[in-house]
């Protein structure tokens, strides 16, 4: 884990602010930002300087749907100036309502559509394995809702039964499922042989513990509930 | 064809470490030796279409070259919004490599037909498509896709010509009509039949076995009045590129290939060839009234 001096949230806040022009939502309305801040502050081995470092951790943001506190977060660490956050999906914007990894240093997947993160987290794990960088961890970000799709199942599957440890899924849970998840999200992965814990998607230092206690034997899930959608 | 791709692949997995095979089940037995030696490189997801295409997008992301490989309809059809997204997207590429085209597989029924694959591949930028017509016309493309790193779709079919001829892929002569004699354009494996139904004709007939990128160069060197185009995939599919090649000369082209209708009829792949006109006696009957309309 690399320890970095944590970034003051108050910034991060103002860059969200920056970003959305909304003064009357509080950051919390965000339900990935403390996810986000932790990754990023407190587990992921990823440098500004050098975004595509190929022993770099990876994170993939599968749930592309509101990237304002992703944005805001890798701003704040310096991936790309400030002033972009400026014109959120201009027709000169780097920076979509959906991100896209072609325009955004730091972006390691353009996603939006639902269901596609874990797949590809899956890939890149294999890839890393393969060519002998074993020390990479991927996180990829998924929503309750996002776990839906079924393409999600076929990658928990596979990734369960190979054993693929370098992975951590973290699904932010707001409740905003549909049918919801009768007997917990966490179960839907443990029964396929991860590993799993449920967290305040809140606290800041559960979440620092849960996202670095992987076994290194088996994909491990954080589940990290938050206050349920509005 | 397969035969040869596993073959080939096979090779290639053990002389270059970079590339990758991502399967979902199909054909797996064949690949198990080559699984054997290298197992972080030949990675059966199981019959988890999505996931292969997701798994074949991330190997790229880390500098990997992965081919991908299924009947076409799972491959290309099943798997249509992780081709767009988890690999165009992405702004990275692949090698797919298909059988079961068309109506290869005829007895199975309509699950396991794609007509419709090539043109699924059309409603996206960039890809080279190669249409073997025969086993020998399979590893020189193979080859120079997994060496590169661009969007590669090979689509592999029982259905094949007598003999192979390999080229490069832009149109050539086969057998030469008079001056000015109408062309016809043959893809793929449906060469022999178009040689056969146009004997006594004045037509030029050429040959390619990768339709993208057409070949419009060649086709308007060899292009008179009337073109016809016969492709073992639905039909039309390649009509707008010779249509836009063409675009400044007046001409008439008439589209042959596999119909849009689901028939619900099993037989042979033979059999099918007939029913969408493509066997030599049907592909006759259309050439004959486009060119000398009654």
């Amino acid at each position: 884990m690399r320890t970095t001096t944590a970034t003051d949230r108050r910034r991060i806040e103002a860059l969200l602010r920056r970003l959305t022009g909304d003064e009357k939502h509080a950051p919390s309305a965000h339900s990935t930002l403390d996810v986000l801040q932790v990754l990023y502050e407190r587990v992921l081995d990823v440098d500004p300087e050098h975004p595509d470092d190929p022993d770099r951790d990876r994170f993939l943001l599968s749930k592309g749907h509101g990237p304002a506190a992703y944005y805001a977060v890798l701003a704040a660490r310096g991936f790309f100036p400030e002033h972009w956050l400026d014109d959120l999906a201009g027709p000169d914007s780097p920076l979509g309502h959906h991100p896209d990894r072609l325009l955004v240093p730091g972006v390691e997947i353009g996603s939006g559509s639902l269901g596609h993160g874990l797949g590809l987290g899956v890939g890149i794990a294999l890839g890393l394995r393969a060519q002998g960088l074993l020390r990479p961890r991927i996180f990829v970000l998924l929503g309750d809702a996002e776990l839906d799709e079924g393409s999600n199942h076929e990658a928990v599957a596979y990734a369960g039964a190979t054993g693929l440890a370098s992975i951590t899924a973290i699904v932010v849970d707001n409740r905003s499922a549909t049918h919801g998840w009768p007997g917990g999200l966490a179960s839907r992965f443990t029964v396929n042989g991860w590993t799993g814990v449920t967290v305040d998607g809140r606290d800041q230092d559960a979440l620092a513990a849960a996202l670095t206690g992987h076994d290194n034997r088996r994909p491990h899930v954080v589940v990290a509930v938050t206050e349920p959608k509005e | 064809m397969r035969e040869t791709f596993i073959d080939t692949t096979s090779a290639i997995l053990t002389e270059e470490p970079r590339t990758a095979l991502v399967l979902a089940d199909i054909s797996a037995a064949a690949f198990a030796p080559a699984a054997r030696r290298h197992p972080d490189r030949v990675l059966n997801v199981g019959i988890r279409e999505q996931l292969m295409i997701g798994v074949a997008g991330g190997l790229a992301l880390t500098g990997l070259r992965p081919i991908v490989h299924s009947y076409a309809t799972f491959l290309v059809d099943r798997a249509y919004e992780q081709i767009k997204l988890d690999l165009d997207h992405q702004g990275v590429g692949a090698v797919l490599v298909s059988v079961g085209a068309s109506y290869d597989g005829a007895s199975m029924g309509r699950t396991h037909m794609s007509p419709q694959d090539v043109a699924l591949l059309d409603t996206l930028g960039g890809w080279t498509v190669h249409v073997p017509g025969h086993a020998g016309e399979v590893t020189g493309p193979l080859r120079t896709a997994v060496a590169g790193d661009g969007a590669v779709y090979l689509r592999l079919s029982t259905q094949t010509n007598d003999r192979a001829r390999p080229g490069d892929g832009s149109l050539a002569v086969v057998r030469p009509g008079g001056a000015g004699a109408p062309l016809v354009v043959a893809v793929g494996p449906v060469l022999d039949e178009v040689l056969a139904a146009v004997a006594g004709l004045d037509v030029t007939v050429a040959y390619t076995n990768r339709p993208r990128p057409f070949d419009t160069v060649g086709l308007r060197a060899l292009a008179g009045t009337e073109v016809v185009l016969v492709e073992p995939y639905l039909a039309g599919t390649s009509s707008r590129l010779v249509d836009a090649a063409l675009a400044d000369r007046p001409h008439r082209l008439l589209s042959l290939g596999v119909g849009r209708e689901d028939l619900h009829r099993y037989g042979s792949a033979a059999d099918h060839a007939r029913w969408h006109g493509l066997d030599a006696a049907g592909l006759r009957h259309s050439i004959s009234a486009f060119l000398d309309p009654a």
